[in-house]
């Protein structure tokens, strides 16, 4: 492995421009106000926080994820071309999903294979020929890119269904605002707390045409047990619209009516954070107690919009991630501004051949794997790992792709030993209305805490941080 | 609102007054039954403490006929089989208020998160009387806190209304099963006036709505057992008494019907009850019977519970 990208420092010691103002100002705060700071912050997020618990069935679990109070920091010209790329990314996946559930285009001419869709779990056969309002289907897209050079970012993994982790991006800047104030008047930093109310009016302007001209909007949560809620509930709060859960919501003659105290009340658009399988059990699972009986009856009829759409879970796999850049060519005739990592797809044996050879190089994937589990990370995995990853392959290649171990960029994080490099991701946040894209500049920075690791995800000690987009004065 | 939020406060504030009121029974009966006999002491107090927790039944159901002071106390505070003990009346409290966590100001949720955690600490095996003094004032503590935090941070709109209808709702219940309970140590006929056997009957009364020392600037009297059922009945000055809290009710839930432009079955009841406490006078109600009077009472109060139940909350 190469050695990695330094987001702050460049390989010959100097700080790159961005980071100039911070690298000074690290090098005058002492250690231990950092630390103090550091400590303020966990305690405000113990506070607020305090509802990101898990809760097991007897005893309350404490799962803060732990915060980098050490900003990541990208420059205005690089977020362009970044929010450029995300723009393009997300109208492909738009227009791809509205043609898999329509003309199936993609698939006559060959450049999708046709099993990746029908044999795909997360595909919706109810979805065939139904119009969705203003043909989106992905309103909310969670889209992972990594960086590995000054110019170099590429997109990790597609999230179309309900992306989480905004709650953080808008709660780590408070916490950095309200420790680092003299930070923030040193750096023209472009802020993300309008995401909320862009959010909102994305999902007004999502209202099927049969709606009133204020289009009710609501949050639907699976409840208090999912891990997520504090995040529903955060969102609810700040977009000022009610958090339902689905025995809130019933429906009368195709239309979707929430129980309030003063009766029932049209609902135009639902925000949902339940997956397709659980939000009506007359259309999926029938045993799921978390939905709406006739919720799809309603959406079919036209009469609420669900964000986001049904079925966009075909989108978003890591086998069809290896597509996305033909399919960006296909529908917008133009090349990817984002790359794909390169990707051998084991279904096809030539690429099987080569990742069976190469397996202590490459990371094994499984397609519909998530959160970093089930998977294989070839240079750090013993012997006995790689057979047991060969069998897999050998047993079931369809379930596989493999990709070269990436030098995912670094940036100087706050750990035991002092300041250390730690590689980063990070998660934009792509909103797509009916009459626009709009997109907060930053996201959710992630951060693999332990010396080397490259898994940022939270379940295996990953952290956050906030992400800072400068603007030129 | 949401019917389900309005639920969820309505109940969250029942509960929370639930276990303040367990916790006064407790505390009386074990006063009561340490008195020697001759002033009335007597190991009938727990089965009383039973009777007014609403809980006899569900008693019968886990320890049979064994009603020592031990089991009731479990019972009541911490037994995971009591849908209403203390315990309880805690965890459904938390439950609600996660669900309706945006309805909630910071300042209840802390109140409400932290008690729940603090619950944990006391255990229920081998528990000292002390530790036992303890955890009841902890109790009565929390549910102040609630309340006040509830009183002073809260928007005045629907959320608070309900949750302040919810409150006085179970206040009238747990008053009015305790006058059910004790009703005949209050009977004309039954009355030894000056005996320390009764007396200290009447005082557990008052205590248990922590109105002894109230008794006396109401009334510049001894206690007498038809100033007892007069201050817990009529008395519109008592906080606890059936009049102030219909008061209470009348006036959130009209505060409710203001709101939404409309009036219902649940504003007309409440008006009715208070009207029938504003017209009653002591004397007329020991002459049809005391025990009748709370025993209709209670059953409109019920009855209310599910009209504001049907009106609003389903």
């Amino acid at each position: 492995m190469s050695v990695a990208f330094d987001e702050m420092t460049n390989a010959d010691g100097s700080i790159r421009p961005a980071y100039a103002a911070l690298s000074r100002w690290l090098s005058n705060v002492p250690p231990d106000v950092l630390d103090y700071r550091r400590r303020e912050a966990e305690f405000i997020f113990r506070r607020i926080g305090i509802t990101f618990a898990v809760y097991g069935e007897s005893d309350a679990q404490e799962r803060l994820i732990p915060f980098d109070i050490i900003p990541r920091i990208l420059t205005g010209g690089e977020w362009r071309r970044l929010s450029l790329g995300l723009e393009q990314r997300t109208k492909a996946l738009n227009l791809y999903l509205k043609d898999i559930y329509s003309r199936r285009e993609i698939l006559k001419a060959g450049v999708v294979p046709e099993d990746l869709v029908y044999q795909n779990p997360a595909f919706r056969p109810e979805m065939n020929g139904q119009k969705v309002p203003h043909d989106l289907y992905v309103h909310i897209a969670g889209i992972d890119v990594v960086r590995v050079d000054a110019d170099t970012f590429y997109v990790l993994e597609d999230n179309a269904r309900t992306p989480s982790g905004v709650s953080y991006m808008l709660e780590n800047r408070e916490i950095m605002m309200r420790l680092f104030p003299e930070l923030f008047a040193e750096n023209r930093v472009a802020p993300v707390e309008n995401y909320t109310d862009e959010l909102l009016a994305t999902l007004k302007s999502l209202a099927p045409g049969t709606s009133n001209s204020d289009p009710a909007v609501v949050v639907l949560t699976p409840g208090i047990y999912n891990s997520a809620y504090y995040e529903h509930s955060f969102l609810a709060d700040k977009l000022g619209v009610e958090l339902v859960e689905g025995r809130d919501l019933f429906v009368r003659n195709d239309i979707v009516y929430m129980r309030t105290t003063e009766g029932p009340r049209r609902v135009d658009v639902i925000y949902r954070r339940l997956d397709d399988d659980f939000i009506d059990p007359l259309a999926f699972r029938p045993d799921s107690a978390l939905g709406v009986p006739g919720l799809m009856s309603a959406y079919n009829a036209g009469n609420v919009t669900l964000t986001n759409a049904v079925g966009t879970g075909v989108a978003d796999d890591k086998a069809v991630y290896s597509y996305m850049p033909d399919i960006i060519r296909f529908y917008l005739g133009e090349e990817p501004l984002l790359k794909n990592v390169p990707t051998w797809r084991c279904r096809e044996p030539d690429h099987l051949k080569y990742v069976l050879d190469h397996l202590n190089e490459l990371v094994v994937k499984e397609v519909h794997g998530s959160g970093g589990y089930g998977m294989l990370i070839g240079p750090r995995a013993d012997k006995a790992q790689i057979e047991l990853f060969r069998a897999k392959l050998k047993q079931d290649p369809n379930n596989f792709i493999a990709q070269p171990t990436l030098a995912l960029s670094t940036c100087p994080t706050f750990v035991e030993e002092g300041i250390a490099p730690r590689h980063v991701d990070l998660r934009p946040f792509v909103l797509t209305g009916s009459d626009k894209v709009r997109i907060v500049p930053g996201g959710l920075t992630r951060v693999a805490l332990e010396a080397g690791s490259l898994v940022v995800n939270s379940s295996q000690g990953g952290g956050t941080k906030d992400t800072w987009v400068l603007e030129e004065s | 609102m949401l019917s389900r939020t309005a639920d969820n406060l309505y109940w969250l504030s029942r509960y929370m007054e639930r276990a303040d009121c367990l916790a006064r029974i407790l505390d009386v009966t074990q006063r009561l039954a340490q008195l020697p006999a001759a002033y009335g002491g007597s190991t009938n107090e727990w089965r009383s403490a039973l009777l007014t927790a609403g809980c006899a039944e569900q008693f019968k159901a886990v320890y049979g006929d064994d009603i020592s002071e031990q089991n009731v106390i479990t019972f009541l505070a911490f037994s995971p089989e009591n849908p209403s003990s203390i315990r309880n009346c805690f965890e459904i409290a938390r439950t609600n208020a996660r669900s309706v966590r945006t309805a909630l100001t910071m300042e209840m949720w802390e109140t409400i998160n932290s008690s729940w955690l603090e619950l944990k600490r006391y255990s229920t095996k081998n528990m000292t009387r002390e530790e036992l003094a303890r955890f009841m004032s902890f109790v009565k503590e929390t549910s102040l806190r609630f309340d006040g935090a509830a009183y002073r941070t809260m928007l005045r709109n629907d959320a608070f209304w309900f949750s302040r209808v919810g409150m006085y709702v179970e206040r009238a219940d747990n008053t009015a099963r305790i006058l059910d309970v004790k009703y005949h140590v209050l009977l004309p006929d039954s009355e030894h006036i000056g005996g320390p056997l009764d007396y200290f009957q009447w005082a557990s009364i008052l205590r248990s709505v922590s109105a002894l020392t109230s008794f006396h600037w109401v009334y510049r009297e001894s206690v007498k057992p038809w100033l007892v059922a007069d201050l817990l009945i009529l008395n519109a000055q008592m906080p606890r008494s059936l009049t102030s809290c219909y008061q209470n009710i009348t006036r959130y839930l009209d505060d409710i019907a203001a709101y939404y432009g409309r009036q219902g079955g649940s504003q007309r009841l409440a008006r009715s009850t208070l009207t029938r406490l504003g017209n009653s006078r002591m004397e007329d109600i020991f002459q049809t019977g005391l025990h009748e009077y709370i025993d209709t009472f209670v059953t409109e109060n019920n009855r209310l519970g599910s009209i504001v139940n049907e009106q609003y909350l389903l």
